[in-house]
């Protein structure tokens, strides 16, 4: 199997943000909202962290 | 917190938190399914699984305990928490004892994810028998 370094961030920050939203919140609405804070988190922080780095090698 | 939120709070499964909690980490979701949520079950069941199949597709790493290096034994741990995924990969002999390609990195990142998230949802399930957790 291959994959682009995107496509395992989005994989990765899909199943991992449903458990956060399982886990860490009660009520089923709730979770649905948190679950895509956390999604959110993970792709726009990886971008910015690979603009980060970039930066730095530039 | 009114007292019917510190009622829920007090009120406990029938179920045994220490038996939703190995359930739990043993099969993905299990804990869950035996405190009838089985959606939630469900969901977390796909999604460990589907995780923890990506690392091994992806040729990640599969831990093994005894090597003497820490972050190895902290590699290991992490699998472990996977309950019988992690066994059924040391007993088929899924994954590679080393990284062999660069994107089998990320395939050893997913399995100990994996294992880690399973031992958050078995740590949920636990809450939510013993009351810990409303709902």
């Amino acid at each position: 199997m291959t994959i682009t370094h995107f496509g395992a961030v989005l994989l990765f920050s899909f199943f991992t943000s449903i458990v956060f939203g399982i886990t860490q919140r009660s009520e089923p609405k709730m979770m649905i909202r948190f679950g895509a804070f956390c999604f959110a988190l993970f792709v726009f922080g990886t971008i910015a962290a690979s603009w980060g780095m970039w930066l730095i090698k530039h | 917190m009114s007292k019917a939120d510190q009622a829920l709070l007090n009120k406990k499964s029938a179920i045994s938190p220490a038996v939703a909690l190995f359930a739990g980490w043993l099969i993905p979701g299990a804990g869950h399914l035996l405190l009838k949520k089985p959606i939630r079950a469900a969901l977390l069941f796909v999604s460990i699984v589907a995780m923890f199949s990506i690392g091994i597709a992806l040729e990640g790493k599969v831990y093994t305990p005894n090597t003497g290096d820490i972050l190895d034994i902290l590699g290991f741990a992490g699998d472990l928490g996977s309950g019988i995924l992690y066994i059924l990969a040391r007993v088929f002999e899924l994954g590679h004892s080393s990284v062999q390609i660069a994107i089998a990195d990320y395939g050893t990142k997913f399995i100990v994810v994996a294992g880690l998230l399973n031992i958050v949802s078995a740590v949920d399930a636990h809450s939510l028998a013993s009351g810990r957790k409303l709902s």
